[in-house]
């Protein structure tokens, strides 16, 4: 059946979250009751990335995109835009500045700065439905992997594209590949590295949600280039919907013969089996992974041997994030000369950022790199929420560094990045405002990292734990001058001396937010203030006189009795009772209150 | 807390999963988490159980267990309350949602109430940056949440 118009839903975590599944179905029976089932198929989709105004609806092939669409607005969405062919102009994307109604993505500023290609079908196709996959190019790069090129020409396609790893180090994934061809084994493995752990971090969630025959694809590939017939998808178990997915993608490939047995007729097999992980960061980096995969705990080990040389059941593996793989049948599609036109001298192609925290436009973001930190946050993140002033941006997540508003217009790519102190990292892009304390967001960083620790070396479990004892210390109100140079000290020790991934990191954060945000950790130090008025600690509550009306909303709030003053007259907070919980600053309605 | 009682039923369905597994050695995190969905926790006699059936010694099964934080030992409440700790979350306010329920349900986050109907536990990103602060109950994302609304979410769980 072929119908002539589609209604595409977003099934994305986000808009799942706000009802979009109760939306497909009530639009569903609204075309039902219209008599349109023939002609008008509403479907699920991957995440759009616009995450901030979800759910999102495209009315294809008309290409109006509507925004935080509610399952009451489905009647009208049918009954106007389906019967009558008017759009629904208050469903629209409003530009903010101009203040104009757009009706197509292509318009929207988020979106036109965007190069889509590992999210190219994310939003596009039915992800639960292979056939739609193959509509856009599903599966040839496999068909002309196997028919038309030796596993050698494969390789090098890959090594000439530039692609490097997109879960954190920026490895070149051809000469990873390269290296486990260097090892015979009986048998090799590919593994899919789909243990996203960067709190705020959810791109290869969105790519396995929308788009998991991709990923698929691009480990058939890698197998036939090194040799493997067995891949691994570690994936971690609070993900249930990618891994439902998954499922369903894997039996569809089965089916039609792309997973499996003598694939495309060449004789090469392969076959993909799913490992769930158990909520542990460290599992992020390979031989933890490896470890995992085996059901052991996930203690990282030593490198040499590269998991190329001794991986899964000590075989020749070859680990690579999903990001990276959705990346791989473009590359053998369009060609490696293609894909090495994008992007920068040494990072070739595009990434995708999670833009998230004080930011209008939240969302999955994928841009060529070289772009700047300016051009995301400003023109497609829509700039700083509620007016606030930018402070820092947060990239790699525990991995990464704080990078302040005077590399806005440095070009990010991986080279760039680790030389401003932060890395690129999975691309979590949290943006920070002028009310956040980086001395605070390094705790919160370092606070996950003594969390995660597996605590195999010594370095990570106890140095990281001194580090956060001391930010403790001065968040408290309790910080020396010399904790600076300790933290400084121990930081560097740390990142020296650390067994794996994780410990070598751990205190970029830190280290990160002392070169660049010093003065901050200064007026803790030595003036015992807080800035951005976060640490608790260091705040003081103050009545202005002027303002206080009298009205004792403080008074009666607080819940140690420090307010004193009688009913219209200027109240006064006792300083040495009060326990700064902030009852009365929120309570107060005439502003009289000054928070310092 | 009679919601948490191991049937025999239990383990029966548990021992059938494991013997249909072919490769016993190398399954613990499989079978742990098979046993989490059937029993909802991990207490010692169903680590010892596993252990047992895969042939490994039990201190095996109890440092995998201990490692993976998906894992619990203790029983969850009827209702799981999971408060997002992303960093996303966080600079939205997070800390500020889990101060309200620790003091609303008068606990701590990690421990499940006396009556055993909520427990309180922070999670690590959800992917709902969007909606940041988030908290999940039972699987229900609530989003965009301010400390103000925790009184008026936790009344739909007055059962």
């Amino acid at each position: 059946m072929s119908y002539k118009m589609h209604l595409l839903v977003c099934g994305g975590t986000g808009c799942h979250a706000s009802d979009s599944d109760i939306l497909l179905e009530t639009l569903r029976e609204e075309i039902k009751a219209n008599g349109l089932e023939n002609d008008v198929q509403a479907l699920v989709t991957g995440c759009f990335g616009f995450c901030e105004k979800g759910p999102i609806v495209k009315v294809y092939p008309d290409n109006v995109f509507y925004i935080e669409v509610k399952p009451e607005d489905a009647k009208e969405i049918v009954a106007e835009h389906l019967v009558k062919g008017r759009r629904i102009e208050r469903l629209l994307y409003e530009e903010p500045t101009l203040e104009v109604k757009l009706a197509e993505h292509k318009e929207m500023p988020f979106y036109k700065k965007q190069l889509r290609i590992a999210l190219r079908n994310c939003g596009f196709i039915d992800p639960e439905n292979i056939n739609e996959y193959f509509a856009n190019d599903g599966y040839q790069a496999l068909g002309k992997a196997v028919t038309q090129m030796t596993p050698r020409d494969v390789i090098d396609s890959v090594k000439e594209s530039g692609l490097r790893g997109r879960g954190g180090g920026g490895f070149p994934t051809g000469m990873k590949w390269d290296f486990a061809t260097k090892y015979d084994a009986d048998q090799k493995y590919v593994v899919c590295n789909a243990d996203e752990g960067d709190p705020g971090a959810f791109m290869d969630r969105s790519i396995l949600e929308g788009d998991p025959h991709s990923v698929l694809e691009a480990m058939a590939i890698a197998g036939y280039a090194i040799g493997a017939s067995h891949g691994y998808i570690y994936i971690r178990a609070e993900y249930p919907l990618a891994i439902e997915r998954l499922k369903i993608a894997i039996a569809q490939a089965k089916e039609t013969g792309m997973l499996g047995e003598d694939i495309f007729g060449s004789g090469f097999n392969f076959d993909i089996e799913l490992k769930l992980g158990a909520g542990a960061f460290v599992c992020g980096e390979e031989t933890a992974l490896i470890h995992s995969i085996e059901g052991k705990r996930g203690e990282p080990t030593t490198k040499p041997p590269f998991p190329a040389e001794s991986g899964v059941w000590g075989k020749p593996t070859i680990v690579n994030n999903v990001e990276t793989l959705a990346n791989i049948p473009v590359i053998i599609n369009r060609g490696s000369d293609w894909f090495a036109k994008i992007g920068t001298e040494k990072s070739k192609g595009t990434k995708v950022f999670a833009l998230a925290g004080k930011i209008n436009n939240v969302g999955l973001v994928e841009v060529p790199m070289g772009i700047t930190l300016r051009e995301i946050i400003y023109e497609i993140g829509g700039g700083i929420k509620n007016g606030k002033k930018f402070k820092a941006v947060q990239t790699g997540g525990p991995s990464g560094g704080c990078i302040s508003d005077q590399f806005l217009d440095t070009p990010i790519d991986y080279d760039s990045l680790i030389q401003i102190g932060s890395m690129m990292g999975s691309g979590g892009m949290i943006v920070l405002d002028e009310d956040d304390c980086m001395v605070n967001i390094a705790k919160f960083y370092l606070e996950f990292t003594v969390e995660e620790s597996c605590g195999k070396c010594t370095p990570c479990r106890v140095g990281n734990k001194r580090l956060l004892e001391i930010l403790e210390k001065i968040t408290e109100g309790k910080g020396t001058p010399e904790d600076l140079k300790m933290l400084e000290e121990l930081g560097s020790a740390i990142k020296d001396t650390s067994l794996c991934g994780l410990g070598q990191t751990a205190p970029n954060p830190v280290l990160s937010t002392l070169k660049y945000f010093r003065h901050e950790y200064e007026a803790h130090v030595n003036e015992k203030k807080c800035p951005s008025g976060v640490c608790q600690n260091l705040l003081s509550y103050e009545i202005i006189p002027d303002k206080c009306v009298g009205c004792t909303a403080c008074a009666r709030v607080c819940p140690v009795n420090c307010i004193e003053g009688a009913p219209k007259k200027v109240h006064v907070i006792d300083q040495s009772k009060c326990i700064k919980c902030g009852a009365c600053y929120e309570a107060c309605k005439f502003d009289a209150i000054k928070k310092g | 807390m009679e919601n948490n009682q191991l049937t025999k039923e239990m383990y029966d369905e548990l021992e059938r999963f494991i013997e249909a597994i072919p490769d016993k050695e190398n399954a613990i995190i499989a079978v742990l988490h098979k046993a989490q969905e059937i029993c909802g926790y991990l207490p010692r006699e169903v680590q010892e159980f596993i252990a047992d059936k895969l042939n490994v010694p039990a201190n095996k099964v109890y440092g995998v267990v201990t490692f993976y934080s998906y894992f619990t030992t203790v029983p969850k409440g009827k209702y799981a309350i999971n408060v997002c700790l992303g960093t996303a979350c966080f600079v939205r306010g997070a800390d500020k949602i889990v101060n309200e329920l620790e003091k609303k349900l008068d606990l701590k986050i990690g421990e499940t109430t006396p009556d055993g109907k909520f427990s309180l536990d922070g999670l690590r990103c959800v992917g709902a940056c969007g909606l940041a602060p988030v908290v999940m109950i039972n699987g229900k994302v609530y989003g965009k949440i301010k400390p103000k609304e925790v009184n008026k979410i936790l009344a739909e769980y007055n059962d």
